[in-house]
């Protein structure tokens, strides 16, 4: 008998998608200056291709810490909702933050999880989720009771509305192909912070 | 008790006295990763309701939240001992100092004068080349006197510069208070 514990069903039968088309759609929600935090690589270049909104900030190295700065802003900003776009393997690097974000009970957050089970920007080496890992059950395991798969784009989109509308923390995990972003990032660190800045303290 | 002990019975310690210049100063929101040194601050920053106090799992993830909640308005900053802040030069040469964010940290100086574990002895001794290769702004605060000159015009450097800053507690300030 093996010893590997298998991926939740719910991870095997949702849907494989794309992340610019998913970040699209979340992009497409967003009529309330919402923040968005995307994480390295990919997932802010793919944020980035869908049009350079002023509260989205660009993360450009510290892997793993998305979640982290998306949970500082919305400590300091209550009344704003915030989304952080974090990858399998940025977020396997600090996993410790789910329980964090879970024991705060913060509610203006939302995690929403690019799970291709690749490092795909370094040349898509496996990470643990192509194995044996399943990030919602960690979430849940973290204290996070909103976290679910998405099964689909439909789904994703009604996963979206539930965060604009309802307390969080919500954490939502797609599976995603292995498509290259469409656009790459302006890597200017001061701009992209005081744009983002600027964003947040005109809008607060 | 001499006129001297006396006088020091009366005096603010290091903890208080790094409180007060926070609040003073609006720094509000504090995440550490604990150390018995900090103890006696982070038992008064949590029973101070002016403070929002997070304990997350690791010091890469304190310094992200405090990153996040400064870029929105909200003054933070992070307490760690001296092998925490080893776990940190990825974070500060990637997001502090480079995005430009007055990352405060304050850190308990382990490894030296006095340690009882080898590890904290050598990594104690990477903690100011780091420091000083990223060009952060560090100093040690070794007296009671010095702790409120250091702390305020450290905070308030790093806020007009955009800069992080090191505030080190040298055991000078926190063992041999602790002794008297």
């Amino acid at each position: 008998m093996s010893n590997l514990i298998q991926p939740s069903s719910a991870r095997e039968n949702a849907l494989i998608m794309n992340r610019f088309d998913l970040t699209k759609r979340l992009v497409s929600k967003l009529h309330a200056k919402e923040a968005v935090i995307g994480g390295i690589g990919n997932n802010n270049f793919d944020l980035w291709a869908n049009g350079q909104r002023p509260e989205n900030f660009y993360m450009l190295g510290s892997m793993g810490l998305t979640i982290p700065i998306a949970f500082g802003v919305a400590l300091a900003q209550p009344d704003r909702r915030v989304f952080a776009l974090e990858g399998d393997g940025s977020l396997l690097m600090q996993l410790g933050a789910l329980g964090t974000v879970a024991r705060s009970s913060i509610k203006n957050l939302t995690m929403i999880i690019f799970d291709n089970g690749m490092y795909q920007i370094t040349g898509k080496q496996p990470t643990l989720t192509n194995s044996c890992v399943d990030l919602v059950s960690i979430a849940q395991g973290s204290g996070i009771t909103q976290s679910c798969w998405a099964k689909d784009e439909t789904h994703f989109e009604k996963l979206i509305e539930e965060a604009l509308t309802k307390d969080g923390p919500h954490f939502i995990a797609t599976r995603i192909d292995d498509k290259t972003p469409v656009a790459s990032t302006d890597r200017d660190p001061v701009k992209i912070r005081l744009g983002f800045m600027q964003a947040l303290s005109l809008n607060q | 008790m001499t006129t001297d002990n006396l006088s020091k019975s009366q005096q603010e310690t290091w903890y208080e006295i790094v409180l007060r210049v926070l609040k003073s100063n609006d720094v509000s929101l504090i995440t550490y990763v604990p150390d018995k040194v900090l103890a006696p601050l982070i038992k008064v920053l949590h029973a101070d309701p002016y403070f929002t106090v997070i304990a997350p799992a690791r010091e890469e993830e304190a310094i992200g939240i405090i990153t996040g909640s400064y870029m929105a308005g909200l003054r933070g900053i992070t307490l760690m001992q001296t092998s925490g802040f080893a776990t940190l030069a990825n974070v500060l040469a990637s997001l502090a100092v480079p995005f430009q964010i007055p990352v405060l940290m304050m850190i308990s100086e382990r490894g030296t004068l006095g340690e009882f574990q080898v590890g904290q002895a050598i990594v104690c001794k990477t903690m100011r080349p780091v420091l000083d290769t990223l060009g952060i702004e560090n100093y040690a605060i070794e007296r009671l006197g010095d702790v409120e000159f250091i702390v305020d015009n450290m905070v308030k450097q790093a806020f007009a510069t955009q800069a992080p800053a090191a505030m080190i507690l040298s055991p000078l300030l926190t063992k041999r208070t602790a002794q008297n």
